[in-house]
């Protein structure tokens, strides 16, 4: 299998330098990056120097970190010190930070090779990556598919194998829903797990950094590597114990709850997919039982009046003044902010924006944001309750097959695909998008495995467990990327 | 009619914390423009806010001071608005639940003036319009704030003025700012109406914004009172509305409409974690907390005999309080006198006083008092020696070694009495003729042999023993 160790190995034995590693990446980066749109930039110059300063660590005998060499994508939300962050947004188009997120940090520690930054939804905001304002980005299975989103670049990098692994945002899904339509792992971690600081905010109280990648294990590793306190983040919590470690591939006498009636697919390739991952962990030991979700219909609502609330308050800052795009002319100080507001964000931002400006507005606050807030309190007690009798939550990742391009879904039929998602940022939890099956198209389908609060180790293992029982077959990665 | 103005203020102090509120740049006064900052005071997408936990410390301390109940459990807020000198086009406040509640400042004409809520947030950077562009300098952003807000109790100018003062020495008092108005870390808004005299129902307030200086203050009110009256008076409505004192003209304009419908859109600031004060913290916070200007003058009066007025300006600064009790114990009096007339015409300003930076030393002022109150040296060369010494910072001792303004030595000082006895035959007879006036020219011939440095009192005791030594 194409995986982190497989690379690793590659390097260990010198059967490739890093540099002629990086560079079978970059190649097919610039080669394929056109028609595919994942990456925003390619960060040539900036590969090949930690590339050369990994063979010089080769060169001298020293030992590798897990990550070290080892190609990454990141998500274009994630501040890179240096190296423009867009968001995928005319806004943030030439903007460059002089900071670093902390989960770059983490990852820039390891001297894991940046290829480049993943297109994405513009500001994350939406479920196919075509509000990026730098194109859709495609599917690698299939051109007419959309890759998901609103990580849709690092995912469709990752299953095109023009990255190795990569790290996404989700907010609401967009690690997971991305990782589904594209056959590749996609984690996002408890809320708390893994620092935000340097994240460009969606929805703050949602928003958590994850993991994609084309095996269980690989995963854990870069989950890992990323999962540290940081005081810079005060929701920071971090993770103590290592998953990687703890992947015993043993599901005997686990506890997994199905909520049939609540967390529905609309499609059958998705249903036959968790109808069979179900057996195959019924197979190997584990218990499932039937379970309810209060507040499941709740989810959505709650999710996107406060998710847009949030979002209207993140994204005043972009006034044009200090960073990124403004306009030239204009009268004054009100006519500048608000042109170039209206002329950097695109329609889908500009949605949530007024939506969350609503639903905060003296009049409205209380019959929407009170409410939602108020749910949300509610459905965190319910679900967390719902893990004391389970371990795992078995969902569909996404209730539809994936999407085709242009599909011209109305905004609100595109809310609804994050149903099954969202709950898990509501609450918080951590949860898993493990690839588990196919459409006739031959396209790849996801289910979610969602977890208790800090239980990552449990569902990282469930998802390797599955994954040595199946043989891998339902991870999809396309021929078209790096060869070696 | 007799009209009857109500007021209440929310006034900003800047506190003194090392680092700012949200990050770990300095809140140092001045500077390079935009030198004092970091991604997250200048509002860079993906930075996040980090508490600091001193300014919530500080906001507890003012609140005990103003006998405030404190809320163990607060939250931060956010407060939406678009302006230049706001990066993140929110300030993160407190909306709800802030920090300090129900407390109340006592005023010296018998006023009580109650302290509804403090809460803590962040200071906004400053705009500054050069010609037909603007520029912002994010300095001050980020820098901690105190927000007192209090019940509409005053009732004239002076409540104001006094309230203010009193606010300004307890804060110093207690080390949580300097108060300094011409630097902004004090700013105040006026919330005023008007009504008829004796009525108990409140008028339509208007709201004049940062005022910066105890003048701006008195001119904004005494406008701002008249001009509601005339509107009253001829029969019109005074409108709520935020108003903005120009100081050059000396009237208050209202501020542009977009600033009047605001709508705030307060909501539960995500990034940051619920504000809490542990039972030991608070206890050791109140512990903690020094004695208050009133407590300290009424020490000073009671328990020193100083008169109210001496004790009033020596408590006004905290570092001239402490540096006067590090010889009040000696001889309180003297040491007043000696700071209230010798150092503070050498500190004539505000911010001089505060700073206290002056050459001497709490340790050689105890000398020089305890010097004068035994007698060692008379006040006139104490106070020659204090001038020195505010001048060179060295001790008394050593200025009246060097100046030889030391008291003469015993010899000395007899035959110097003998002398004058002697050189003045005519003032002698004069006085045993019973001209009590002529023993004056005797002490003063004394007092220029010995350049001042005698004790009149000794002199004349000494110059008695010797004319009855003759007799």
């Amino acid at each position: 299998m194409v995986n982190i160790s497989y690379y690793k190995k590659l390097l260990d034995t010198k059967a490739l330098s890093c540099t002629e590693l990086t560079k079978a990446f970059l190649d097919s980066a610039e080669k394929e990056n056109p028609s595919l749109n994942a990456y925003i930039s390619i960060t040539k110059e900036e590969a090949l120097k930690t590339a050369a300063e990994v063979d010089e660590k080769i060169a001298r005998g020293e030992s590798l970190q897990p990550l070290e060499g080892i190609p990454v994508i990141i998500k274009d939300n994630i501040c890179t010190k240096g190296i423009r962050t867009t968001c995928a947004s005319k806004m943030l188009e030439n903007y460059v930070p002089f900071y670093d997120a902390t989960v770059w940090e983490h990852i820039k520690a390891q001297n894991s090779v940046l290829i480049g930054k993943g297109n994405m939804d513009e500001f994350a905001m939406g479920s196919t990556s075509e509000t990026s304002y730098f194109g859709i980005v495609k599917n690698p299975h299939n051109p007419e598919y959309v890759a998901g989103g609103s990580s849709g670049g690092v995912a469709a990098a990752v299953a095109g194998k023009l990255a190795a692994y990569g790290i996404g945002t989700d907010t609401g899904g967009s690690i997971r829903q991305p990782a589904s339509f594209c056959g590749i792992y996609g984690l996002k971690p408890t809320y708390g797990s893994v620092s935000r600081y340097g994240i460009v905010a969606y929805a703050s109280s949602f928003d958590q950094a994850g993991v994609l990648a084309s095996c269980a294990e690989d995963t854990a590793l870069v989950f890992d590597v990323i999962s540290k306190y940081d005081e810079r983040d005060m929701r920071s919590v971090g993770f103590k114990k290592s998953t990687y470690e703890s992947l015993s591939g043993s599901v005997k006498g686990l506890k997994i709850g199905i909520a049939t009636e609540d967390l529905m697919a609309s499609d059958e390739f998705v249903n036959s997919a968790v109808e069979n991952t179900i057996n195959v962990f019924k197979s190997m030991g584990a218990e499932v039982e039937e379970i309810k979700i209060p507040f499941i219909k709740e989810c959505l609502p709650v999710y996107y009046i406060l998710a847009c609330a949030e979002a209207s308050s993140n994204l005043g800052r972009f006034d044009g003044i200090r960073y990124g795009y403004h306009v030239e002319d204009y009268e004054d100080l009100n006519d500048m902010i608000s042109r170039t507001r209206s002329e950097g964000f695109g329609d889908e931002v500009k949605r949530r924006i007024i939506l969350g400006t609503y639903v905060l507005s003296s009049g409205y606050f209380d019959a929407y944001y009170k409410k939602a807030q108020r749910l949300r309190e509610s459905i965190i007690k319910e679900i967390d309750k719902i893990f004391k009798s389970c371990d795992i939550v078995l969902a569909p990742t996404v209730p539809v097959a994936p999407l085709k391009a242009g599909a011209n879904l109305s905004p609100v039929d595109l809310y609804r695909t994050d149903i099954c998602t969202c709950a898990a940022n509501i609450v918080g939890l951590p949860s898993i998008s493990v690839p588990a099956g196919f459409t006739d198209d031959n396209m790849p389908v996801g289910i979610q495995l969602i977890g208790g609060r800090f239980k990552e180790d449990v569902i990282l293992n469930a998802a390797y467990a599955f994954e040595k029982e199946t043989g891998g077959e339902y991870i999809k990665l396309s021929e078209m990327g790096c060869g070696v | 009619m007799m009209w009857e103005m109500v007021i209440g203020l929310e006034t900003h102090v800047e506190l003194s914390t090392k680092t700012k509120i949200f990050c770990s740049c300095t809140t140092q006064f001045g500077g390079e423009p935009n030198t004092h900052c970091c991604p997250v005071c200048t509002g860079q997408p993906g930075s996040l806010p980090l508490l600091n936990k001193e300014v919530v410390r500080y906001g507890v301390k003012a609140g005990l001071a103003l006998g405030c109940h404190i809320n163990l459990v607060s939250k931060m807020d956010r407060k939406h608005y678009v302006y230049p000198d706001m990066p993140k086009a929110y300030q993160i406040s407190q909306f709800d639940i802030p920090l300090c509640e129900h407390g109340k400042v006592e005023l010296e004409n018998g006023t009580t003036i109650r302290v509804n809520r403090i809460h803590i947030e962040e200071d906004a950077g400053k705009l500054i319009h050069e010609g037909s562009t603007y520029l912002v300098d994010y300095n001050r952003c980020g820098v901690p704030l105190i927000e007192i807000v209090t019940a509409p109790d005053f009732r004239s100018v002076e409540d104001v003025l006094l309230y203010l003062e009193k606010l300004q020495g307890i804060m110093r008092t207690i080390g949580v700012s300097d108060c300094r108005m011409q630097e902004g870390s004090l700013r105040c808004d006026v919330n005023m109406s008007v009504r008829p005299k004796g009525s108990d129902k409140f008028g339509t307030r208007t709201e004049i914004k940062n005022l910066n200086s105890f003048t701006a203050i008195e001119n904004a009110i005494n406008y701002e009172f008249e001009r509601q009256v005339d509107i009253l008076e001829s029969g019109g409505q005074v409108e709520q509305e935020t108003l903005h004192f120009n100081s050059d003209t000396g009237e208050t304009v209202s501020m542009r409409d977009k600033e009047n419908a605001n709508d705030y859109r307060y909501f539960r600031e995500p990034d940051v974690v619920t504000v809490r004060v542990s039972k030991e913290e608070y206890d050791e916070l109140l512990a903690s907390l020094p004695e208050l200007p009133d407590q300290r003058m009424r020490r000073y009066v009671e328990n020193l005999g100083l008169t109210e007025t001496d004790a009033k300006l020596l408590v006004k600064y905290r570092r001239v309080a402490e540096f006067f009790e590090a010889a009040a114990d000696i001889d309180a009096k003297t040491a007043a006198a000696f700071i209230l007339t010798n150092i503070f015409k050498s500190v004539p300003t505000e911010v001089e006083r505060e700073e206290w930076q002056i050459k001497v030393s709490p340790e050689n002022f105890r000398e020089l008092v305890k010097l004068t109150s035994s007698g060692k040296i008379n006040r006139n060369i104490a106070k020659r020696v204090l001038d020195r010494m505010l001048e060179t910072g060295s001790a008394p001792a050593e200025i009246i070694e060097k100046e030889k303004l030391g008291g003469v030595d015993e010899a000395e000082f007899e035959a110097i009495c003998r002398k004058a006895i002697e050189e003045n035959p005519a003032a002698v007879a004069d006085y045993k003729g019973g001209k009590e006036k002529a023993f004056q020219a005797l002490i003063g011939y004394v007092m220029r042999l010995t350049r001042g440095a005698a004790n009149p009192a000794q002199t004349e005791a000494k110059l008695k023993e010797l004319l009855n030594e003759e007799a």
